[in-house]
């Protein structure tokens, strides 16, 4: 590429600048289109849960949430529509709709009376003033008892996001730093369990958590069987582990400390990273569960977590849609938030259970 | 630490030959070693035991059973009957493994290409503001689940949905009676779901964008000075050296994809609308073990689902071995 003499490189710098800049704004177009389109629900979603009722399931109704806009006139209220005019598009107050003539209210001019229009006023677009119903919000809140599914999938997220914190961090030391017959074959296995059906475990674990220790209606069977560690949060901890250097813990040793010291005073702060990642993956598979709250909390109302509310909420409220779509949106708040604040470690997490296998 | 010490411990290892079961041959400070490394994983040790081993056995054991829980004091021994049953007597089981098929092959190949088209967007240099269209394109996977299903059934509603009126801008008739209805229709509906989907593939991209990152740049350079065009470049560099994570990818989905279950359940509690399309595997499974409490055919049903994801994954490892590319192996 460098073959050409001295004179013409600069022109032909200059052609490829611009080749490169047309190249660049192409792709970052094409990066914003797919971008509109990919999240285009999100502000259908938003948009849609300000709206009012009518509004919301109207399939001409304007793209924002609006309102009709209504004129007061002697002690009643009117719709205001378009109607075309000598004087261009004027907003009329329709006061008395009959086939061929009909009588209108100039909002900007009501001084002037009752004026006579002729023409189909069913042909007339209605005038639209955008109005955001944040009522719907307080309306979704109340009606689906968001305080109470908050508290349920806080509690339920908190307390097993401790319990398979601890239980993988100290299974994924164990296979990180200590020599052990069986060690791969066990590690193979853990990791297998992975591609494992839940469904396969899940009908005996049902009917003995139900019929044996009858916790059916408790958050007990949820809870109990994440306080031993899962493959993925282990396998994430066990490689960040194997990054620490070992002159670490030979220094801890050195000093004294037994394995469990040394864990809790070297390997720990040393894994913060990881160990926020496992975290927030945690919070969010928690957030997300839905099919064991399904199954183990059927009929137990108030202990159902936000999934299992607002699924039986989209079944109960078919026909008011904007609080539907209110209450997704409340849903998604705390996991969008946390995840925008936190992206750079969680994203780190995702690639290194990804790539590194 | 003195030798009487260390002696004392050898004779209490000797005393205990069962407690001590593989760490014979070691010295004490191996075995001190491995002692503590079980101690580590034993919560896993346990749990594995508790809620994989045992159930996993248990459950072959029920699918041998005519086990319901309302009645579990008449429960009995079947033998291969529910096997036989599902086997060869129940068109529901063969439905439900041929829709989640259908739908998985549909859906697996629009969300892999997808997600790879998209890393590789994500990782052009051509590409500004990169980082913001990174953690823009992630957040839809952020929304949960059954807020994004509750979302997108009214995305995709014909008339009021935003997705037809978008795909009206490009001339097409798709609002209306008459028009797309996507949720409704039997041929729309497991693009729908689909589309549905797609707004779970963050996770793929960003290990996409993990594996692309790592492609040597000296490949690229050698290729384009040998006049290769982007293309070709794509096809014969980036696909083959990313092989590996999009053999990851693939092995999720389709384990994913074989339990399908959530998204037909929130629309549509699972009565398989429009028409019986998606009466997928998992929503049967689901019915007969927890709507009819009917432990003994779940069981069964379960194993069968289990026994097909471990011939699916087999089959797709073995392939994988003649278009996987590691660059670490020696052949």
């Amino acid at each position: 590429m460098a073959k050409s003499p001295e004179k013409p490189l600069s022109s032909y710098q200059i052609a490829r600048k611009r080749r490169n800049l047309l190249i660049q704004a192409g792709i970052t177009l094409l990066a914003l289109v797919v971008l509109s389109i990919y999240t285009m629900p999100l502000g259908y979603g938003v948009m849609t849960s300000l709206k009012t009722k009518d509004q919301a399931s109207d399939p001409q109704g304007p793209v924002l949430p609006s309102e009709a806009v209504q004129y007061e006139y002697e002690g009643e209220m009117y719709d205001v529509v378009y109607v075309p005019t000598d004087a261009g598009l004027q907003q009329w107050a329709l006061i008395k709709p009959t086939r061929r003539v009909s009588q209108f209210i100039d909002i900007n001019n009501p001084d002037a009376g009752i004026i006579e229009w002729e023409g189909n006023w069913r042909a007339l677009e209605p005038v639209f003033e955008t109005s955001f119903k944040w009522g719907n919000y307080k309306e979704a809140w109340e009606t689906i008892e968001f305080l109470k599914l908050l508290k349920n999938t806080f509690i339920y997220a908190f307390v097993t996001m401790i319990g398979t914190l601890v239980a993988s961090a100290l299974v994924a030391y164990g296979f990180a730093r200590f020599k052990f017959p069986f060690r791969n074959t066990l590690f193979i296995v853990m990791i297998s369990t992975i591609i494992l059906p839940p469904a396969v475990t899940l009908v005996p674990t049902y009917a003995f958590f139900v019929q044996v220790l009858d916790w059916g209606g408790t958050w007990l069977p949820l809870i109990v069987p994440q306080m031993f560690g899962n493959a993925y949060n282990v396998f994430l901890l066990r490689q960040y582990f194997m990054t620490i250097p070992r002159e670490l813990d030979d220094a801890a040793k050195i000093d004294g400390a037994g394995p469990m010291r040394t864990f809790l005073s070297v390997i720990l702060p040393q894994a913060v990273p990881a160990l926020t990642a496992v975290a927030l993956f945690h919070f969010f598979f928690a957030w997300n569960d839905f099919f064991g709250p399904l199954i183990y909390l059927a009929g137990s109302r108030d202990l159902r977590p936000i999934t299992v509310g607002l699924t039986e909420f989209n079944g109960l409220y078919r026909t008011e849609p904007q609080l539907i779509l209110a209450a997704a949106t409340i849903s998604m708040i705390l996991p969008l938030t946390i995840f925008f604040i936190a992206q750079r470690v969680f994203i780190q997490g995702i690639v290194i259970t990804g790539v590194d296998k | 630490m003195g030798v009487s010490l260390k002696w004392n411990r050898a004779v209490r290892a000797q005393a205990r030959p069962r407690l001590q079961f593989g760490l014979r041959g070691l010295s004490p400070a191996q075995r001190r070693e491995a002692r503590w490394g079980l101690i580590f994983i034993s919560p896993w040790l346990i749990g594995f035991t508790l809620f994989y081993l045992m159930p996993m056995i248990a459950s072959l054991i029920f699918s041998m059973h005519d086990f319901t829980l309302s009645a579990p004091e008449d429960a009995r021994f079947v033998g291969l009957d529910n096997w036989n049953r599902m086997l060869f007597h129940d068109s529901n089981v063969w439905e439900g493994l041929r829709i989640t098929f259908t739908f998985g092959t549909i859906s697996l190949l629009i969300g892999m290409i997808s997600a790879f088209m998209l890393a590789v967007l994500l990782n052009s240099k051509h590409l500004l503001a990169r980082n913001v269209f990174r953690t823009l394109f992630y957040a839809p996977t952020m929304v949960p689940l059954i807020a994004a299903i509750v979302i997108w059934q009214r995305v995709l509603n014909p008339q009021t949905g935003w997705l037809n009126k978008i795909i009206e801008l490009f001339g097409i008739d798709a609002v209306g009676v008459n028009g797309l209805r996507w949720l409704d229709d039997p041929n729309l509906v497991y693009f729908a779901y689909t589309f549905i989907g797609l707004w779970g593939i963050g996770n793929a991209v960003l290990i996409n964008l993990a594996g692309l990152q790592g492609v040597p740049t000296e490949l690229y350079e050698a290729a384009e000075i040998d006049g290769a065009g982007w293309g070709r470049r794509l096809w014969k560099i980036t696909i083959p050296m990313v092989s590996p994570i999009i053999f990851y990818n693939l092995i999720l989905n389709v384990l994913g994809l074989l339990q399908y279950f959530i998204v037909p359940w929130v629309l549509n509690q699972g009565n398989g609308y429009p028409e019986g399309t998606t009466r997928f595997y998992m929503v049967y499974f689901y019915k007969q073990a927890f709507t009819f409490q009917n432990m003994g055919y779940g069981a069964a049903l379960a194993w069968l689902l289990f026994i097909v994801a471990l011939l699916i994954t087999l089959i797709l490892f073995t392939t994988g071995r003649s278009w996987v590319y590691y660059s670490s192996e020696e052949r």
